[in-house]
Order: C-alpha cells, then sequence, then structure tokens
C-alpha cells in the first residue's frame, strides 16, 4: 500500500471509531436509563482491529446483572454499523465512579440520584457516610441522613433529606 | 506486603478458594431475602448476596478458561467434596446474632486477604483483587455498623459474643497461616479483648450443609436438558 492508501486506511477506521462512539452514546444504562453508557463510562475503548470493531467494557459493579444485556445492545448497535464487534470485559479497578461524565452527573441529578463523591475523598467508611455532606438531588441541602448503606441495586445507597423531607438514592463512590 | 503464601497450591485452586467462597455465601445471605428482620436488611443481604455471585462469577470465569470449560460448569458441575469453599461460609444458621457474627468475621478475613491479593504479582488476580475490594468495602461498613448495633445493646451483647466464640474457629480456617495473625489483630482490636486459641476448622473438610445446599441450587440445572438457556 502507499502512504496514500494507509493515510486512507487510518482515516476511515477513525471515522468507524468515531461512529461507534456515536452509536453507543445512544445506548441508556438498562438500569438508570436517563443516561447513557458512554455518560456511566463503562466503554473504556473502542478500536477497530483487522476489520473488527473491538470495545473494551468495564463493568461498574461486578455482579451487575445487567452487564450481558449491556453487552449485547453494544453487538447490535455496531452491527447496526455494518461491522463486526468483539466486545471484551475487563475486570480490574479501572472503571470508577469518576469516570461518569459531568453531564452524566447533572442527568443523574436532575433524575433525583445523588451523584458520587470523588473517589480522592477516600475509602468509604461507616462515619463518613453518616456524617458527610451529601447533598440532596431535590433541594441542595446537606441536612441528610444515611437510611441504608444498599438501595435498590449495588450501586446505590438509600439517603434521606432532613430538610425537604424526601428519600433520595445517592450514588455509592467506587 | 505479604504475598498469600500457597505452597502446593495451583492458581486454580486459590481461584476456586475465593469463588467457591463468594458463591456459597452469597447463597447463606441469600437466604435472608424476604425474612430478615426489617426491609432494609432485606435490602441489603440480598444486595451482599448479589455481590458476592458476582465475584465468584469473574472468578469462575478465570477459572474456566484455564480448564476449557464454561463457568457455569466450574461452579455448578462439582460433586461437593471438590469445593474449596471455607467451613465458615457452609454453615446454614438463621440466626440473627450468628449471621452478624459470620458476616463481620468473615468480611474482616476477607479483607485481609484482599489486601494480599493486590499485591500479588499476577496482574489479573491483582486487578479482580482491588475491584473486589472497592464493593467489599461497604460490606465491611454494613457488617462493622451491626457488630456495634448488637454490642451496643444489652441483649445483643452476650448473643454477638457468643456466636463470635462458636464461630472463631471457623473464622481462623478461612485464611491461610501466614495472613491469620493480621485477621487475629483485627477481630481482638475491634472488640477489645484477646480470642481464644483454637484450632482452626481449615478448608478441606466440609459441613454436612453444604452437600444440602449444591443439591437444591443445582436442582434446576440438573433437571434441564444439556444447552438449555435462561
Amino acid at each position: 500500500m502507499s502512504a496514500a492508501d494507509n493515510a486512507c486506511v487510518e482515516s476511515t477506521q477513525a471515522g468507524l471509531a468515531d461512529e461507534v462512539w456515536r452509536a453507543l452514546a445512544e445506548i441508556p444504562d438498562p438500569e438508570i436509563p436517563v443516561i447513557s453508557i458512554v455518560d456511566l463510562g463503562v466503554v473504556k475503548d473502542v478500536r477497530i482491529e483487522d476489520g473488527t470493531v473491538l470495545v473494551e467494557f468495564t463493568p461498574t459493579f461486578m455482579g451487575c446483572p445487567a452487564l450481558e444485556s449491556m453487552k449485547a445492545q453494544m453487538e447490535d448497535a455496531i452491527r447496526a454499523l455494518g461491522a463486526e464487534p468483539e466486545v471484551v470485559v475487563v475486570l480490574d479497578d479501572s472503571w470508577s465512579t469518576d469516570r461518569i461524565s459531568p453531564a452524566g452527573r447533572e442527568k443523574l441529578r436532575a433524575a433525583g440520584f445523588a451523584p458520587p463523591a470523588p473517589r480522592s475523598a477516600g475509602t468509604p467508611t461507616l462515619i463518613q457516610l453518616e456524617r458527610g455532606p451529601f447533598r440532596c438531588p431535590w433541594c441542595g441541602s446537606t441536612d441528610t441522613r444515611l437510611d441504608n448503606v444498599f438501595g435498590p441495586t449495588p450501586c446505590r445507597s438509600l439517603r434521606y433529606c432532613n430538610a425537604c423531607r424526601q428519600p433520595f438514592e445517592q450514588f455509592k463512590t467506587i | 506486603m505479604r504475598r498469600v503464601s500457597a505452597p502446593a497450591r495451583s492458581r486454580t485452586d486459590l481461584l476456586l478458594e475465593l469463588a467457591d467462597d463468594e458463591l456459597v455465601l452469597g447463597w447463606r445471605n441469600s437466604e435472608w431475602t424476604g425474612i430478615a428482620p426489617f426491609l432494609e436488611e432485606d435490602v441489603a443481604f440480598s444486595s451482599i448476596a448479589q455481590n458476592e455471585i458476582g465475584h465468584a462469577r469473574a472468578l469462575y470465569e478465570l477459572v474456566a478458561r484455564e480448564l476449557g470449560t464454561d463457568a457455569d460448569a466450574v461452579a455448578f458441575d462439582r460433586p461437593p467434596e471438590e469445593y474449596r469453599s471455607a467451613p465458615l461460609v457452609e454453615l446454614r444458621r438463621l440466626e440473627w446474632a450468628l449471621t452478624i457474627a459470620r458476616h463481620w468475621l468473615y468480611e474482616t478475613a476477607d479483607a485481609v486477604r484482599l489486601e494480599a491479593l493486590q499485591a500479588s504479582d499476577d496482574a489479573e488476580l491483582a486487578g479482580i483483587a482491588a475491584k473486589m475490594a472497592r464493593e467489599e468495602a461497604y460490606h465491611r461498613i454494613h457488617a462493622d455498623m451491626w457488630r456495634d448495633r448488637l454490642l451496643a445493646s444489652d441483649e445483643g451483647r452476650p448473643r454477638l459474643e457468643e456466636a463470635l466464640e462458636e464461630l472463631w474457629p471457623y473464622a481462623l480456617g478461612v485464611l491461610d497461616d501466614d495472613l491469620r495473625p493480621e485477621l487475629v489483630r483485627r477481630v481482638e482490636e475491634k472488640l477489645g479483648r484477646a480470642m481464644p486459641d483454637a484450632e482452626p476448622v481449615s478448608r478441606g473438610q466440609h459441613e454436612a450443609e453444604l452437600a444440602e445446599l449444591l443439591e437444591e441450587m443445582t436442582m434446576v440445572r440438573r433437571s434441564a436438558p444439556a444447552g438449555a438457556r435462561w
């Protein structure tokens, strides 16, 4: 191949990768459909290798029941672009709630889920969960209390706002 | 950091120890779903069970890749004597003080084990251990909260202390010799007293409840034709 051909292949591949990212950004999180899996930060990488679209996917919680469904939706979206998908599940510490995009955090808040505190705030402790300044997504008050470390899904805790007297769900920091 | 020392143990066996502990305890924790003392605990024990079984699934995937089979086959198709779970997780005691005692002892031991594994020179195992540790931190918060809650009440304290005495030899059996002193240190520090010297109830021996549990939990799989999809 000439240098010009090579450049052409590279730009086509970059174009396909961009298309894949855009398509994946349309897939809602199965449990919290207000944000997409791209906003959630679980798509670690998209690469084109030998004509195959390789997606590195980092699940949130290891026992997430939506894992298979997310994988299948990603594969369908890539096939719809006329490409062959390979979704690789990466099980290491590389996904963190810090990877949720700023837009994703706003969407969570608007839907009544308090976004997670940053990982840099340290490993969570009971004292921190009980006394930390967790902000109510409804009224913005930090006068809130921990009701339950666990909630409707493993990624959320239940809190109660003493100011507006509403329960709300707090994303755990992972 | 110490390594998990395993003189005559393969990587597969080490993975199976972790996976079997998490699967069996996940099943045991899920027995509270619907019948815990109050709704928050139904939710908590169910979520913890879901996490533990998720960890087991990931670890079984690694084992399956080594053995050239699939994770479900590793998880469900072995005879009870081939499981490598610690007897602590096999016990079936639907009693709250014993449940909290096991929960706290296991999570404390598991933290010691995961810290050691995160320092492993096996990058894949260290990565999974790091991810597990993030989730286990919340289990530990829950267990610590219940330990303190029971210790703070006149009825709870003697019941929890009695349960801890009963389960202590089992808790010692979760860890290898080199990690055990750290478990003793952490438990004694929290309780503010010395724990008795006890002979660990170690892996390799099984409680009768394990066979009953496996019989029940693999019944549907065994009754389905090969290749059935759910």
